[in-house]
């Protein structure tokens, strides 16, 4: 290659360099799944199935799962640049900063869905849950509740990373910023478990999207000045 | 050896710290003598006088950080970091002030010390926002990286204030709908929107000679980390 690429190819790259490093290891990816099924089975057990109904339950446990498995692998994606100060080299590489954020949100995207995508039917098996009817909104409540996740996520693991108590800072940060995201989808979640008609929920769909377009756009413009002159 | 300007203590009266002393002693004073109780909610509503201000004060405090922040990013001065520091941290203070006034209310009036109702969630995760912006600058040793995180945290949290409002505020309600922001205009008397406005008055007055003082001794102790790294 002799140009460099460009903002979207650069990020690109760099995503697929990162999702490389975590297939090859699969050490991050197995532990959030293996911490989303533990917490899905305590849960269960913090539960009295005769006093309430499975489908008033699983909306919060479902979205306290995807909340804390997802800050696991948030951690981990500035974390592999720490050793052998890879983060120099990709800041002298010929890419826009804006491209590394990119590179780095989607590749902490492909990795919180790959959670989700095995959680949620584990969840509907474990609580017997009617998820065949509902699986199309669902699954949009998700993919935007994912962006919103690692958009802010991927931004604040950056500025946690180079701080002393990364692995406390992260979830002090980041969880306040999750409320406008996991308050959403948690509703709509409940809204489509109890068969209520998808137009109901068609307001938290809209604050998801805003959230996403507004935080999406915001972190990649404040990205460059976490990152040293 | 002298020291330099900057450290030397500063030397005689806090003239604006006696001033929002005098104040806020007045507002007290005029809040519990002078101004008679609330016809259905007794001597419980004179808790608003000091409520009300904190709310006001702490939210001033944390736009003033977010644009002091916002504005560090194009400028550099480090005068304006330490005024987002401190004013962040004062901030946090009274905001502790609001969230221990309002349950002290809540109790008689609602029944009950705490609702997730839409503005009470909205301050409590403004106090949870802000106290990891000092958790942060507080985890960041470089002068300059810990202005640079905290400026951008301080615009996103701008940005995120909007967003929690607005989904808390779907979510349920409770919260006295506003007495003084209100479209019909102030629905009180006069004699306790006098004593209200001598109250924000007088906590403004003291935001500022708080602020003030955290400054300078912001400025003193980065004095002092210049200093001693010059020397070593």
């Amino acid at each position: 290659m002799n140009r460099p690429p460009g903002l979207l190819g650069a990020a690109w790259l760099i995503a697929r360099k990162d999702l490389a490093i975590e297939f090859r290891s699969r050490s991050a990816f197995l532990s959030a799944l293996v911490l989303s099924l533990l917490s899905l089975v305590i849960f269960y057990f913090a539960w009295d199935p005769t006093a309430v109904a499975a489908v008033d339950v699983a909306p919060g446990i479902l979205w306290v799962t995807f909340t804390f498995s997802g800050l696991l692998g948030l951690h981990r994606s500035f974390g592999v640049e720490a050793q052998e100060r890879a983060m120099d080299a990709l800041l002298v590489a010929p890419v826009a900063r804006e491209s590394i954020f990119l590179g780095k949100a989607l590749a902490n995207f492909a990795f919180v869905l790959g959670v989700q995508v095995v959680a949620l039917p584990a969840l509907a098996l474990f609580y017997n849950l009617p998820l065949s009817v509902v699986v199309g909104p669902l699954a949009l409540a998700m993919l935007l509740a994912a962006i919103g996740l690692t958009c802010v996520g991927t931004l604040f693991a950056g500025i946690t990373s180079n701080t002393r108590m990364a692995e406390l800072l992260l979830p002090v940060l980041a969880l306040p910023f999750f409320v406008p995201i996991v308050l959403p989808a948690a509703q709509v979640t409940a809204k489509l478990l109890a068969g209520r008609p998808v137009d109901e929920s068609l307001g938290w769909f809209r604050i998801l999207l805003a959230f996403d377009l507004v935080f999406l756009y915001a972190c990649m413009l404040t990205f460059p000045f976490t990152l040293e002159d | 050896m002298t020291a330099p300007a900057s450290v030397r203590p500063r030397r005689g009266i806090d003239w604006l710290m006696v001033a929002a002393v005098a104040l806020m002693t007045a507002a007290f004073v005029r809040a519990i003598y002078f101004t008679p109780p609330d016809r259905l909610q007794g001597m419980a509503q004179k808790i608003f006088y000091v409520h009300l201000p904190s709310a006001w004060v702490a939210f001033l405090a944390f736009g003033l950080t977010a644009i002091a922040g916002g504005v560090w990013l194009f400028i550099k001065d480090p005068r304006l970091d330490r005024f987002a520091e401190s004013s962040a941290e004062v901030g946090v203070i009274f905001t502790t002030g609001v969230l221990v006034s309002g349950p002290l209310w809540g109790k008689p009036i609602w029944g009950a010390w705490w609702v997730w109702d839409a503005r009470l969630t909205l301050t409590l995760f403004l106090w949870f926002l802000y106290l990891g912006y000092l958790v942060l600058r507080g985890a960041v040793d470089d002068r300059q990286a810990r202005a640079r995180y905290s400026a951008v945290v301080g615009i996103l949290g701008a940005l995120l204030i909007p967003f929690i409002h607005l989904s808390v505020y779907l979510f349920r309600t409770q919260h006295p709908t506003p007495i003084v922001a209100n479209p019909t205009g102030i629905q009180m008397p006069a004699v306790m929107i006098t004593t209200l406005f001598l109250a924000l008055g007088a906590f403004t007055v003291l935001y500022m000679a708080l602020v003030r003082q955290r400054m300078a001794l912001a400025a003193e102790r980065d004095a002092l980390l210049d200093a001693t790294t010059a020397e070593s």
